[in-house]
């Protein structure tokens, strides 16, 4: 963990990138949150680290929500998946997939699943164009 | 635009492996067209005679870019792009919206506000439930049901388009409370309404609930154990049919919901037939929610005493220098979002609706995610599915309540 905050009644939390998947593994079983309310990502486009890969936790049992946040450089974004830890993230990091292209290493199934799989670009990262054509 | 098809090796993959598996494997690819799939959802199923053996949604078919259009539209701009998610529940769209704005903004909204949003909301509930109900028991061939349902909806869209001259995309609250005053009568049209609406649901449960064929239907029909479906991402009356009483208006209470009395609905079975029960358990208590929203409406303003977010009454603009000055912000380029992020969920008629609000300091949101319940929701129409009959497929993704708008966004 490199820190964490707590704003408007909500904790975020820090993980280093490379401990997403254990630092899930411990909050499932051992703090008992059962469920991955979703898995999205925010483009800081142009400041580096760009991209922050944002996990939203939710314990049924506690009645409490933790926000999770990973910061990945701009060049050839990946992050560990964490699908054998929710099989529920499987959709959502598709979607991040496609529309940030960030990759989820060791995902059984990456690839696009909102946009064709022939589609050039990721639109929700900030330097694709909101409109316009390709020529 | 067209949505992701499903790369070539998939169904090579599937059609290599059908010598290994016996002759009579077939791969069945149903929609995007298919009528009961409520929107345009494409499952490629692999049968072995009438059963699943592998069942692959594919969607993104109406992927809009609607996450992408946010940041490029002011904040109070930005609550009509929330109608259109999921557009049989405009107003919890628009309410999970204005409510982590105003997280974010630190705004105080009067009681008479929230409680009309509360009326409001579960009026939605009742809306949304009944094209559920409706289109589900057409699904399984109960043509009548359809009929019924509709007929209710109808009074619905009509008590929607006097308060906000719309019947579908109301847009009607907005960061700050509300954005018209309530008009002329509501109170006594609603309360019409509401009156009638409990015999109603007795007119559907007289169609349905011993109806042997409906049963017949449904009874024991896609169940998935409760660990499953939490694992998967699944919320809302699904949920509860399987007997977890999860319900954010409970739990996590927003918009005055604490002051209400109602009882959350559950089964344990899981299946078909008690999602169907929840449903009509919820519309009940939705229409008490009703009724006490009526009859106990606060007085007092319908905005938020917040002059550099809520647009001044025409009234003081043509009186007072400030209004004025605000009025010329506001509309020429919005109001500023102090720095932050929250995540704000409502109960949606379908689940755990969340609004991911990223603001920059700036007029424009800097990223918004919605966290859409169809979209947690339809991850698990495979393990519903598989090892069933392809005639029950219907019935398990009508039970499922998706709209495909909010699958895709």
């Amino acid at each position: 963990m490199l820190g964490g905050k707590f704003d408007r009644g909500e904790v975020t939390l820090d993980i280093v990138p490379a401990r997403i998947s254990s630092v899930c593994g411990y909050l499932k079983y051992d703090q008992k949150f059962a469920r991955l309310s979703s898995v999205t990502a925010v483009d800081r486009y142009p400041a580096e680290p760009r991209f922050e890969v944002v996990y939203h936790l939710h314990s049924i049992e506690r009645n409490l929500r933790v926000r999770l946040k990973c910061r990945l450089p701009g060049g050839d974004p990946a992050i560990e998946s964490v699908v054998a830890v929710w099989r529920a993230a499987n959709w959502y990091e598709r979607e991040v997939f496609d529309l940030f292209g960030i990759r989820f290493i060791g995902h059984p199934d990456l690839r696009r699943i909102m946009l064709p799989d022939g589609w050039e670009g990721h639109p929700l990262r900030k330097d694709y164009p909101v409109t316009g054509s390709r020529v | 635009m067209s949505g992701s098809a499903l790369p070539p090796n998939v169904t090579a993959e599937m059609a290599e492996e059908q010598p290994a598996s016996g002759p009579r494997r077939m791969v069945l690819n149903m929609g995007p067209q298919h009528p009961s799939t409520h929107g345009v959802l494409r499952l490629l199923i692999e049968l072995d005679g009438e059963t699943v053996v592998r069942c692959q949604p594919d969607i993104g078919f109406l992927h809009t870019g609607i996450e992408k259009e946010f940041e490029v539209k002011t904040y109070q701009q930005a609550v009509t792009l929330t109608d259109r998610v999921d557009y049989l529940a405009p107003l919890s769209n628009n309410l999970g919206y204005c409510l982590a704005v105003e997280k974010l903004l630190g705004l105080e909204i009067p009681p008479q506000a929230q409680w009309m949003r509360v009326m409001l909301t579960e009026l939605t509930r009742l809306n949304s439930h009944l094209v559920w109900l409706g289109t589900h028991a057409m699904d399984i061939g109960a043509m009548s049901v359809f009929l019924y349902c509709f007929r209710e909806r109808e009074d619905i869209l009509r008590i929607f388009e006097m308060f906000s001259g719309q019947r579908m995309m109301t847009s009607y609250f907005r960061i700050g409370g509300l954005a018209l005053e309530p008009p002329r009568g509501w109170a006594q049209r609603v309360r019409d309404f509401i009156g009638r609406f409990p015999g109603c649901i007795d007119e559907y449960e007289d169609l349905l609930t011993n109806n042997r064929i409906w049963i017949g239907r449904t009874r024991g029909v896609g169940a998935v154990p409760l660990e499953d479906m939490l694992d998967l991402g699944v919320t809302g009356p699904m949920l509860r049919a399987a007997g977890l009483p999860v319900d954010a208006r409970k739990d996590e209470p927003y918009s005055s919901y604490d002051l209400f009395d109602f009882e959350v609905p559950t089964r344990t079975e899981g299946d078909v037939y008690a999602r169907y029960q929840v449903r009509i358990g919820e519309m009940r208590q939705s229409a008490r929610i009703v009724r006490q929203a009526v009859d106990g409406m606060p007085a007092g303003p319908w905005k938020a005493d917040a002059p550099h977010v809520v647009l001044p009454d025409r009234e003081k603009m043509k009186t007072q220098m400030e209004a004025l000055i605000y009025h010329f912000k506001i509309v020429t380029e919005g109001f500023r979002v102090p720095e932050g992020e929250v995540y704000q969920t409502i109960e949606s008629p379908r689940g755990e609706l969340g609004f991911y609000v990223v603001s920059d300091g700036g007029v424009q949101p800097y990223r918004v995610h919605m966290r859409t319940p169809s979209f947690g929701n339809l991850q698990v129409v495979p393990k519903m599915v598989e090892g069933a009959l392809i005639a029950d497929v219907i019935a398990s993704i009508g039970s499922t309540d998706f709209v495909l708008g909010d699958v895709d966004r």
